[in-house]
């Protein structure tokens, strides 16, 4: 089990407990705005891109190889950068927060 | 044989030279081939622009069979997003469940009505109605609409025969007008109405502004929806392994039909104007000419892609641009994929088996490439799942 907590544009917080699966679709089942996931979470659309909280960082991990050339044009760009399609649930990322890209 | 092999023409100068050049009515194109260069040149609105005369970033280019131009598409930021803000909501509305519970039950009748049949002949007696009707509920107009747009054949520009057709594109044009006209004088809740009633920079959309919105809408979802669902059928036609595996596990077809996509591209290429010459993978590209955004060929990128050329259904990491990328990111792709979810999931629930009988490729020629998108028609059998 992890909570996870979204920020959004709006500047509004959420945290939601997932146990399994990707944060994409946990942010998508329970309709947090600006995550949209319209490629189902195989790394084509970017609608799931969020920034982690620096000091997650390290816990969250590096995108891959194919994440990261997905990232290096999208809009809103940072080195926090993440798709959340591709950050899997599990205990070790219990407590993160993540705020929406733009 | 298998039939609905797609071949991909463009491996061989993609891997050597990354770009392939083609002649379109005396108005020259380098083909941009690879998925990185793809990816970038799309990014690069500034160095590669839509807002060219009408028409032109189209391939083969469409200048002299129109004047319209197509909003958001022949635009560039900043007035590009503009525009596009003010369609976007609405092109999300496939994400609700009720639209796709009402997608989901005209596609389980129009199978129902076609699954007993002998043959029935795909392109037109099944893609083209489904496409039609599915754009009803894009529209938001009565579901009677679809039998005109279906009476009107599989082209709104193209007709048999002739790569180009005025005529055509006139018959479109003229019931556009006459929509908005009739949306104006009775405002319905419909996609007319909604843009007449919106505005940009406090300005409210001309008529002309609001063909352009249509006419893409028409347009740009008309072949490529058609070439994707007829190929998926005849996909699952000769892959009953597939149809199978969808069957025991239907949660995968959000990633199946990803996969679909990216293996079909159903829209080969887009082009932009060069604003000031420059090079794409040492090749000098002049100012004033065209490069194509393949699309199809960065999908087969075996620099990304690990065995490309094979469908691989449950692909996990799939950065496919058969929807385009970045700034122009195709509007009509909720719509697409649910109708292609929705189509796979019915298949799976309805039907045993398919035959493909016969049929006749629909191959584009581009330069020195032949790449087949589709079919001009194709005559299939479905065997029915018997309710014991
Ligand atoms: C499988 C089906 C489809 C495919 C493969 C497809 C592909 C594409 C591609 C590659 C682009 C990018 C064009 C560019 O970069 O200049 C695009 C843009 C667009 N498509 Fe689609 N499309 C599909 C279905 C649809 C449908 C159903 C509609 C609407 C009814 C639609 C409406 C649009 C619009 C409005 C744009 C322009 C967006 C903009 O300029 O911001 N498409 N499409
Ligand atoms: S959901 Fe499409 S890239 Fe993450």
């Amino acid at each position: 089990m992890a909570k996870i907590t979204f920020i959004t544009n709006d500047g509004e917080k959420t945290t939601l407990e997932g146990t399994s699966g990707s944060v994409m679709s946990l942010a998508v089942e329970n309709g947090i705005s600006g995550i949209d996931g319209d490629c189902g979470g195989v790394c084509s659309c970017a609608t799931c891109h969020v920034h982690v909280a620096e000091e997650d960082m390290e816990r969250v991990g590096e995108a891959s190889e194919i994440e990261a050339v997905m990232l290096e044009l999208a809009d809103d760009v940072t080195e926090f950068s993440r798709l959340s399609c591709q950050i899997e649930i599990s205990e070790g990322i219990d407590g993160i927060v993540l705020t929406v890209a733009e | 044989m298998k039939k609905n092999l797609i071949e991909d023409p463009f491996e061989k100068e993609r891997e050597e030279k990354g770009i392939g050049e083609m002649n379109d009515q005396n108005d020259q194109v380098t083909m941009v081939l690879r998925h990185r260069d793809v990816r970038k040149c799309a990014h690069n609105w500034k160095d590669y622009t839509s807002a060219a005369k009408p028409g032109r970033i189209v391939i083969p280019s469409e200048v002299n069979i129109r004047e319209t131009r197509q909003i958001p598409f022949e635009l560039d930021p900043p007035k590009h997003g503009q525009y596009r803000k003010v369609i976007e909501e609405w092109f999300r509305r496939p994400l609700k469940e009720d639209y796709q519970e009402k997608l989901k039950s005209q596609i389980e009748l129009l199978l129902d009505e076609v699954i007993d049949l002998e043959q029935v002949e795909l392109v037109h007696d099944f893609a083209l109605k489904l496409q039609s009707r599915a754009l009803t509920l894009l529209l938001n107009t009565p579901f009677e609409e679809s039998e005109t747009w279906i009476s009107w054949g599989t082209h709104v520009f193209r007709s048999e025969g002739e790569a180009l057709d005025g005529d055509k594109a006139n018959i479109l044009y003229d019931y556009i007008d006459k929509e908005i006209k009739r949306a104006e004088l009775n405002p319905t809740d419909d996609l007319y109405s909604m843009l007449l009633a919106s505005a940009v920079e406090g300005k409210k959309l001309t008529h002309e502004e609001i063909k352009g919105v249509l006419v893409l809408t028409f347009a740009g979802g008309r072949d490529t929806v058609i070439n994707a669902v007829t190929n998926t059928i005849a996909y699952f036609a000769e892959h009953p392994e597939s149809l199978t595996h969808i069957k025991e596990e239907p949660e995968i077809v959000g990633k199946a039909v990803e996969e679909l996509l990216r293996y079909f591209s159903p829209l080969t290429q887009i082009g932009r104007v060069v604003k000031t010459d420059s090079h794409i993978c040492e090749h000098a590209v002049k100012a004033d000419t065209r490069i194509g955004l393949c699309w199809a060929s960065a999908n087969r990128d075996a620099q990304v892609f690990e065995n490309p050329n094979e469908i691989d259904l449950t692909r996990k990491m799939n950065p496919h641009v058969a929807f385009g990328f970045g700034t122009h990111n195709c509007l009509g792709a909720s719509h697409a994929r649910q109708i292609l979810r929705i189509l796979v999931l019915a298949i799976a629930s309805k039907v045993e088996s398919i035959e493909v009988l016969d049929g006749e490729e629909n191959i584009e020629e581009l330069g020195v490439f032949r790449r087949k998108v589709g079919y001009h028609n194709l005559n299939v059998a479905f065997n029915k799942i018997e309710n014991k």
